[in-house]
């Protein structure tokens, strides 16, 4: 009976070295250890044994059946392996194949400038506030102490509704609006369309658009004016930005300046972006004119501000070098793709 | 403000380099334009002297120079050019450049290139030419500044200068120079000159200025006002009108340093006495302007308004209709020029003029203004005077002309001048608190150092303490408050120094609710593969025809602009529509393959009260696409995703077939809000209490009647805001449409007004409860009626679920042959779910059954035999 035992154990373990699937692998576990199984009718036999024999029978079967377990298990798991192996390489994929088309919109580019220059100033403790498009003449220039004679009021300069009402030409009025609106101390930054009667060019557009500023507090100076546009300048156009403050003239400031930043393409050492001068000039700003506040009602002794006004568009168009306005406003798809 | 560096030293010392002049006039205030420095490209170019003059053998209109170039034997020129004359031009100096030189060009009858012009040895009919004679634009002058007298051609070089043949021309005339060009800003008249610049500078510089001589050594025993009298009829626009007279003129061309100086300060020299004239205005900011006194009748001067309808022929030739705005000056009898802006044809300096009249007035700056514009002139003493100059250096103007007439020896200057000058300007005074400057600069500056800023630029500076009482100069319109004189002392201290500080207060950024929810939708359109654009806000009012929007519609009823720059740009949009339909055809045009964009922008709708009101500003937003992937479908998928960002899942989109924008089977309005979700006792709570309001006598109202009062109104709001209500408009835009923006394939649109989606916007999130009972699903096949919209099978279904139905999901439409012709199969899969059990299949089946039995009953719709 041993020998039998033996010679399962022989005859199991060259069948399974020559299984190759899963399948011939349980084939196996069942003729030797099925109900019906070679060792279990091993098994069966030994009624017919004495019980000593019958003991030591049933020893070593179990120690048999053990054995061709662990091999068929052992097989299994090889097969398995093989299997997986085969199976992987049936999915093999060209992984160089292109990607699945998912699209991301893009924003347009004048507004990604506005969003990033909003958000700079926000980090300073600006809130946004906004006004009409269509707007009064008191606010867009009366209330801005604009003199009655002043150019940009004639009808070849503005866009005029009424008598009384026209396409606002600066985000300025909005500096009124708040200084009638809001309690002060205030921080606010104006985002917006701007128009004026400018024949479309490549360098002009009769539409634009304007982020304007203004801080209302007492002790407002013309070096807190400095100190914000320069971390201004230094977070839009990266840190090394140095800032210039030229003194102007602007009608709603007194002193007026303009600001240039240092070339942020060349660093301030002259290309064609600066014109050679390595400075680029990005926005006008002062403290605000008395005239200006008592518009408002303000207590110009107690309280100063500062305002400051610069173009979207230009800020865009030099920071994408980009050389024609009208690009801006055509919106062809292949430009607006660029600016993912 | 053409400024050339050297002049400037005639009036203060300016050493410095020309980059570090304009840096740190820049710095004090004067805003500079561009720098010219000198560096022109001239190689070979000299000066030579006409020998001889011969007529071309082969051409009549061509003669043979032999020009002596300062080496060797005088060198063959052939030219054309008018001025040089047989029997005339010899001796003359003219500029050359030789065989292998160059000029800036363009030469005569080229074009400018902006290349410097290399120039060679050249057969002319037969005859080598080995150089040119040059015009003064060919060494790169504008034309405006090219003397007059050579206006024919070649430059006939100054006579009074030493020139020898050979000498580098330009070294020669002195015209190696850089000139700075400032922007003048309009408060600033006092630098539109070279006094003006001078003490900018000196101020800046710290140096000193020296002002002009004027102080006449012989004036002539005869007086001024023996020739003339003068009368301001209009005092209101001349405050002042200052005449002398000059007799025994001997006209001519001027020596060539005040020709030089004109030329680089960008100005043409004519002839001597009207170069005087440009040379006071250049140094003073004072135009001037001069008369022939044989053309002034009845020996006097008139100021006064022009007749409506008043013909006048200035001296560019031009005759030009005038209206009473226009300020005119006369003689007895007749117009002689118009105030300020430019002077007649007939009282014209002539070659033969002997005594002049020579003009220093001012003139109303605004009135001068709207005259230059009307006749669109806009002279240099235009230019000048509509920024009201001050009268009271009328004077000073007047005698340095005279003084310069003098040097000249070129006329006798009469006594005395006759001056009308009834109201003479004063100087403002203004306190100033050394306390206040600091306080808006953010400096510490002292008061010794503010005075000498102040008086660096003439202003007169008294009292003690903290009080700085400050005289501005008359020449400065600028200074009348206080923050005026920050300024002054500002620049002077210079920007640069003052200390960069941030505000000590801190407050909250805040971001508008609105803005928020635009951001919102932007973000969500592009993250569903939607570009951004953005449009002008005016419009073509031709725009609802093109979408084909009827006649009377209220998208028609425009913000109009008076004064637009076209048609197509003439009023303000009522929708997007159109200007989304520019971009799709343009895109369409450029043969951009698929396009899918948005834009968030304003619209503009007139208020009822009409024009006196600023219209309403709503946005809206506009959602366009053709294209792969392009289909109704896909846009209502965008649109309901967008809607649900804003919390707005309660939408019906119902067929909409007479929208003529859109293909009649393929639009629909989007519907937005329960509508049957308000509470059905509302409605009868607040009849009652609207009754018994109404009952009560006015005086008899008590707190108790208010609270009921607010009560009503707030569930009247909750009531409206519930009411189901239009947003917006979307579909597959109709074919004509399309075509009529050169589109040919199918395009899709959706138009949402954006302030009713903020209205509604309900972006509130709260937790329910994860389900912990388990759902059941049926899946349902039912054929019907192809007419009936499977949107409203959809809402039978849920209204027959009731509560336990969790979901109905459409997931499949068949329409062909396994069903009737006009008919079709919906698939939808209903999930049943009671929150607070397991449903048995008892329960889950009458639940079905019904919703069964009442789509059979209610649409004919009946299960799909498998």
């Amino acid at each position: 009976m041993d020998n039998d035992l033996s010679k399962i154990m022989e005859e199991a373990k060259a069948r399974l070295a020559e299984a190759r699937t899963q399948a011939e692998t349980n084939e196996i576990r069942i003729k030797y250890l099925g109900k019906k199984g070679e060792i279990t009718s091993v098994l069966k036999q030994m009624g017919k044994l004495s019980p000593e024999e019958r003991k030591e029978l049933g020893k070593a079967a179990n120690i048999a059946k053990s054995k061709v377990e662990n091999m068929i298990n052992e097989k299994l798991e090889q097969v398995k392996q093989a299997e997986k192996a085969a199976q992987f390489k049936l999915e093999k994929i060209d992984v160089t194949e292109p990607g699945k088309d998912i699209r991301i919109g893009t924003k347009h580019p004048l507004a990604i400038v506005e969003e990033e220059i909003v958000r700079i100033f926000q980090s300073m403790g600006f809130s946004v506030y906004e006004g009409p498009e269509v707007e009064t003449v008191f606010y867009n220039f009366d209330s801005l102490n604009t003199p009655d004679d002043h150019p940009s009021r004639d009808i070849t300069d503005t866009f005029y509704v009424s008598d009384d009402i026209l396409l606002r030409t600066q985000t300025s009025p909005c500096e009124t609006r708040a200084l009638l609106t809001k309690d002060i101390p205030f921080k606010i930054v104006v985002p917006g369309r701007c128009f004026r009667r400018d024949t479309p060019d490549a360098t002009h557009s009769p539409m634009f658009h304007q982020v304007e500023g203004m801080v209302v507090d007492e002790g407002i100076t013309l070096a807190d004016l400095k100190g914000t546009l320069d971390e201004f300048a230094k977070q839009m156009f990266g840190s090394d930005t140095k800032t210039k403050f030229r003194p102007h003239y602007f009608p709603f400031t007194e002193p007026s300046a303009e600001v240039d930043v240092s070339c942020f393409k060349c660093g301030g050492k002259g290309c064609n972006v600066c014109k050679g001068s390595g400075w680029i000039e990005i926005l006008g700003c002062g403290e605000t004119h008395p005239n200006v506040l008592k518009v408002g009602n303000v207590d110009t002794e107690k309280y100063t501000a500062f305002a400051f006004g610069m173009g979207i568009e230009r800020v865009a168009m030099l920071k994408y070098g980009i050389d024609d306005i009208r690009l801006l406003y055509e919106n062809d798809m292949r430009f607006i793709d660029q600016f993912k | 403000m053409l400024v050339p560096v050297e002049w400037l030293n005639d009036y203060t010392k300016m050493d410095k380099s020309t980059q570090e002049f304009a840096d740190r006039m820049t710095m004090s205030g004067s805003n500079l334009e561009v720098i010219n420095f000198y560096n022109k490209t001239m190689e070979k170019v000299v000066v030579g002297k006409i020998v001889s003059i011969d007529k071309h053998p082969q051409a009549d209109h061509l003669v043979v120079c032999k020009v002596d170039v300062g080496s060797g034997e005088p060198v063959t020129v052939i030219t054309g050019a008018p001025n040089i004359v047989k029997g005339t031009s010899e001796g003359w100096a003219v500029p050359v450049v030789l065989a292998g030189g160059t000029v800036p060009g363009p030469m005569h009858g080229q074009p400018d290139t902006g290349e410097p012009v290399h120039v060679e040895s050249h057969e002319m009919r037969g005859i080598m030419s080995n150089a040119v004679m040059l015009a003064c634009t060919e060494l790169g002058y504008d034309d405006k500044v090219a003397p007059y007298s050579s206006r024919e051609g070649i430059w006939i070089l100054p006579a009074d200068v030493d020139l020898q043949a050979g000498d580098d021309l330009e070294e020669a005339l002195g015209l190696k120079q850089d000139v700075v060009d400032f922007e003048i800003t309009p408060i600033r008249p006092d630098c539109l000159c070279m006094v003006g610049m001078a003490r900018e500078s000196a101020a800046t510089f710290g140096e000193e200025l020296h002002y002009p001589d004027t102080k006449i050594e012989h004036e002539d025993s005869e007086k001024s006002s023996d020739y003339i009298s003068i009368e301001i009829k209009d005092p209101d626009l001349c405050p002042r009108y200052c005449a002398r007279i000059i007799k025994d003129v001997k006209i001519g061309e001027s020596p060539w340093w005040i020709q030089k100086r004109l030329m680089l300060g960008g100005m043409r020299p004519i002839n001597n006495i009207v170069d005087l004239t440009n040379f006071v205005m250049l140094e003073y900011g004072q135009p001037m302007h001069a008369f022939d006194l044989r053309t002034i009748e009845d020996n006097k001067i008139v100021v006064e308004r022009a007749q409506n309808g008043e013909k006048f022929t200035t001296l560019d030739g031009q005759e030009r209709t005038l209206d009473s705005t226009m300020l005119l000056i006369k003689d007895g009898r007749k117009g002689s020029a118009i105030a300020g802006v430019m002077g007649g044809l007939q009282s014209e300096i002539q070659n033969d003029t002997t005594t002049i009249l020579v003009e220093s007035a001012t003139f109303n700056g605004e009135n001068i203004r709207h005259t230059g514009k009307k006749l669109g002139l806009r002279t240099e003493a235009a230019i000048r005077f509509e920024k009201s100059l001050d009268p009271n250096q009328c004077r000073d103007a007047a005698d340095r002309f005279c003084r310069l007439v003098e040097l000249l020896g070129i006329g006798t200057v009469c006594e005395g001048a006759v001056d009308v000058y009834p109201n003479v300007k004063q100087p403002v005074k203004t306190d100033v608190r050394v306390s206040r400057v600091n306080k808006v600069l953010g400096t510490d500056i002292p008061r010794a150092d503010m005075e000498s800023y102040l008086r660096s630029l003439e202003i007169e500076v008294e009292g003690e303490g903290d009080i700085m009482v400050c005289t501005s100069p008359t020449i400065r319109n600028d200074l009348s408050i206080e923050e005026d004189y920050v300024e002054e002392v500002g620049r002077m201290y210079g920007f640069d120094r003052i200390p960069m500080t941030l505000p000590k207060n801190s407050t909250p950024a805040e971001t508008p609710k609105d803005r928020q929810m635009r951001n919102l939708a932007r973000d969500t359109l592009c993250s569903m593969g939607f570009n951004e654009i953005q449009t002008y806000s005016f419009v073509d009012p031709a725009g609802p025809d093109k979408i084909r929007i009827p006649e009377d519609s209220w998208e028609r009823n425009f913000v109009e602009i008076k004064n637009p720059l076209g048609d197509e740009t003439s009023v303000m949009r009522t929708l997007l529509t159109p200007n989304m339909m520019d971009v799709l055809g343009r895109n369409y045009a450029r043969s951009v393959e698929s396009v899918r964009c948005y834009e968030v922008g304003k619209t503009f709708i007139p208020k009822d009260t009409g024009e006196k009101d600023l219209p309403d500003e709503p946005y809206s937003i506009c959602i366009g696409m053709y294209g792969e992937g392009a289909d109704f479908f896909t846009l209502k998928g965008v649109v309901e995703a967008l809607l649900e960002e804003f919390g707005i899942r309660d939408l019906n989109f119902e067929a909409e077939t007479e929208y003529g924008v859109y293909h009649p089977g393929r639009c629909a309005r989007i519907i937005a809000g329960k509508g049957t979700g308000n509470d059905p006792h509302s409605a009868d709570k607040i009849r009652e209490m609207s009754d018994k309001l109404q009952s009560k006598k006015a005086e008899d109202i008590d707190t108790e009647d208010i609270d009921m009062m607010s009560d009503m109104i707030r569930m009247m709001a909750d009531s409206a805001m519930n009411q189901p209500c239009e947003i917006g408009i979307m579909g597959e835009v109709h074919p004509d449409v399309a075509a009529n923006y050169g589109i040919s394939g199918r395009v899709y649109v959706c138009e949402i007004m954006f302030n009713l989606v903020q209205m509604m916007a309900d972006t509130e999130v709260s937790y329910h409860p994860l389900p912990i009972y388990p759902s059941t699903s049926r899946d349902i096949a039912v054929v019907l009626d192809d007419d009936i919209a499977v949107g409203t099978i959809e809402k039978a279904i849920r209204k027959a679920g009731g509560k336990l139905l969790e979901s109905v999901k459409l997931f499949d439409i068949y329409r062909g042959e396994q069903v009737d012709k006009g008919k079709k199969s919906a698939a939808f899969t209903l999930t049943y779910r009671d929150l607070s059990k397991t449903l048995t299949d008892e329960e889950t089946n009458a639940v079905h059954a019904k919703v069964l039995e009442e789509l059979e009953k209610d649409f004919n719709a009946v299960l799909r035999e498998e």
